[in-house]
């Protein structure tokens, strides 16, 4: 591997842990429902971007198709969840 | 990465693009758990869905497309998904927010629709 991707790659991996790590802990604290729920919308993305840098580092397009997926079951998740909150139930 | 190797500006601009993209990832999530309300929080998460999926959207149409298969447009169509669902998201999320502190009678602003929270005994005038 080229050694400035090498060193660039697991980096950026490390921070996306770290960043999903922020947002565990505001999802297990968060004072009202919807922070959580908050809380987990942001989760998906940041797995979704590190779905895309782990697709960088082993070279793969294979990983493409599972960040598209988190981003889609992400955004209806997250949906579902708020209409739950606001209307008290899903689909009307 | 058994393909071909990279050029050197190709190398550092990936690297630069992705490492700026997971840290904006950070910073928006860091704003996530630091920030005070509610209504601050909601903002520290577009950061993430925008500067940081569209940098790291870029690393990855520049790396495939440099592997020697023609220009690889797939991971536009993430960027473009996030970039259309993210805001509805955010507003459910908002109102949400809005009916729940409604409900318990926080001091928020009124709802301006008109099919909620319209007072029940006064009966429209239908002739």
């Amino acid at each position: 591997m080229n050694p400035i991707l090498a060193w660039a790659l697991p980096l950026a991996l490390a921070l996306l842990a770290l960043a999903m790590l922020l947002t565990l802990v505001r999802l297990l604290k968060g004072p009202t429902a919807q922070d959580r729920v908050l809380a987990l919308d942001c989760m998906y993305l940041n797995g979704m971007l590190l779905m895309l840098v782990l697709g960088i580092q082993y070279g793969s397009s294979n990983y493409f198709e599972a960040a598209l997926l988190v981003a889609l079951f992400g955004f209806v998740g997250s949906t579902a969840m708020a209409k739950f909150l606001l209307r008290g139930e899903v689909i009307e | 990465m058994t393909e071909q190797p990279l050029a050197l500006w190709a190398e550092i601009t990936i690297a630069a693009l992705v490492l700026l993209g997971a840290t904006i990832a950070l910073i928006g999530s860091l704003g996530l758990l630091r920030l005070k309300d509610y209504y601050e929080r909601v903002h520290a998460p577009s950061m993430i869905a925008t500067m940081g999926c569209w940098s790291i959207m870029h690393a990855t149409v520049l790396f495939f497309s440099l592997q020697g298969h023609g220009f690889a447009a797939y991971p536009l169509l993430i960027a473009v998904f996030v970039a259309i669902t993210v805001p509805v998201t955010n507003i459910f999320l908002m109102r949400t927010a809005l009916f729940r502190a409604r409900r318990a009678g926080q001091n928020v602003p009124a709802s301006v629709s008109q099919t909620v929270s319209k007072p029940v005994d006064t009966p429209a005038d239908h002739s």
